[in-house]
């Protein structure tokens, strides 16, 4: 346990002296890649801030997704991050074998992996997300 | 000659553009640009062949730069040329929202589809685009560039991505088959060009031409990420039915929109995968916070996949 400030609080204040003092100072592409680095800031802020949630959210539909008991969540963020990856792949390959092309498989495939998108989202891009939102894609033309 | 005011310009992730003034014996001043690409990157195309292409694009009356000099190994320099300097806007957003450029805003539509239908009346078999890929004998360019994101994606992604693997499941079976093959720009966007307040300069960026389906080109501008934000499908310039109509008047061939939306989400993937490679140039060791954060954009386009594969089968 390290003292205040936090982590995050660190972060803040370094993305807020990028963004309200020294982008000022700068111009071109050196400007562009500060603000660029701040916009990264403060996407690792929103990651560090909900990780934990979001992996248990991932894994647990994964575990339905492939029928696991529900018990064997690994409790370490990192075994954590570890299983979900072997489950992703395990997904991709029933994928690529066709097995999500149609059907009830198919259906439960795809919402799980629209809420894992917007769940990437809302840490790398949330105007993004709340745009897509206002303004969905229908898919025709 | 002397080189003065030697400047680096606010680019892509992928490329160097230097701005300078050539001073001549003469006491002429004349702006010019150096593009180079600087080593390591994943994205490498030869500057003689981008040089070549600009060429034969300038005798096809496609609006471009007048390139000058070129140098496949300069001392210390790489792989680069010099081209004039055209001066304008390239920075879409800027394009698409600031006042000054209503005017151009209204008059881009039928601009870029003009443009458009020249570049897709290049001359294939000119001596100078021999260097360009180009699918093999009896393969669609749809299948062809499909197999080769599949091999790229394999080759450079350990981690799964499955919305990528549900596109290519759906891409695949609806591969559209191709009337011709033409000259296709491969980025042909805004962003990639320069534009004053009354409308198109130059088409710039051609680093990723190939021979191909023209309908790359037209599903490429209408993918989202290329609005910037602004609400319109087409570069977040104008309706789909205005530019294709603007396209077939000046002389490109009719317009299947089915075909366009294969080529559509076939863009979505392909610039999904063009993030994944850029984090893999940073992941390789380019340190560049730019294309650090490209690699967090993936999703954006895995969203914009989903839903456009959900809109019908």
């Amino acid at each position: 346990m390290q003292d205040r400030p936090s982590a995050l609080e660190l972060l803040r204040a370094v993305r807020e002296f990028l963004e309200d003092d020294l982008v000022h100072t700068l111009e071109g592409r050196r400007r562009f890649h500060a603000l660029v680095a701040a916009n990264v800031l403060g996407l690792v802020e929103r990651e560090l801030h909900g990780e934990e949630e979001q992996l248990g959210r991932q894994w647990d539909r994964l575990a339905e997704l492939f029928t696991l008991d529900r018990t064997t969540r690994p409790a370490a963020l990192s075994a954590l991050r570890a299983a979900i990856h072997d489950l992703e792949t395990r997904l991709v390959e029933r994928i690529r074998a066709g097995e999500a092309d149609s059907g009830d498989f198919a259906t439960r495939v795809r919402a799980h992996v629209r809420t894992t998108i917007e769940e990437k989202l809302a840490v790398a891009n949330p105007k993004y997300l709340d745009a897509f939102s206002r303004e969905p894609t229908t898919g025709r033309v | 000659m002397t080189v003065e005011g030697l400047k680096r310009l606010p680019g892509g992730a992928s490329r160097e553009i230097w701005l300078f003034t050539a001073s001549h014996p003469d006491g002429r001043r004349e702006p010019l640009v150096l593009r180079r690409d600087p080593p390591g990157h994943v994205i490498e195309s030869s500057r003689a062949g981008e040089f070549a292409l600009l060429e034969v694009a300038a005798a096809a009356s496609v609006p471009v730069p007048r390139v000058r000099w070129c140098a496949e190994e300069a001392e210390g320099l790489g792989s680069a040329f010099v081209m004039d300097f055209v001066a304008g806007e390239t920075i879409a957003r800027k394009l698409l929202r600031d006042p000054e450029y209503g005017p151009a805003r209204a008059a881009l539509p039928e601009q870029l589809a003009a443009a458009l239908g020249r570049i897709h009346a290049m001359d294939l078999d000119a001596a100078a685009l021999r260097h360009l890929s180009r699918p093999e004998a009896g393969t669609p360019p749809a299948a062809a560039e499909l197999a080769r994101f599949e091999d790229i994606q394999r080759a450079i992604a350990p981690d799964p991505h499955p919305a990528f693997e549900l596109a290519f499941r759906w891409l695949r079976p609806r591969v559209p088959p191709s009337h011709r093959l033409t000259v296709v720009h491969g980025d042909y966007r805004v962003g990639n060009v320069i534009v004053g307040t009354e409308g198109l300069r130059a088409v710039i960026d051609w680093e990723l031409t190939h021979v191909g389906d023209p309908m790359e080109d037209v599903g490429w501008l209408c993918v989202r990420s290329w609005r910037f934000g602004a609400p319109l499908p087409v570069g977040g310039l104008c309706e789909r039915e205005r530019f294709f109509a603007a396209y077939e008047r000046a002389g490109g061939t009719a317009i299947d929109p089915e075909v366009v939306r294969w080529w559509e989400i076939f863009g979505n993937l392909r610039w999904g995968i063009m993030t994944l490679m850029q984090a893999q140039t940073f992941l390789g060791g380019v340190r560049n916070v730019e294309l650090a954060s490209l690699g967090r954009r993936t999703c954006e386009m895995e969203l914009e996949l989903l839903a456009l594969m959900e809109g019908g089968a």
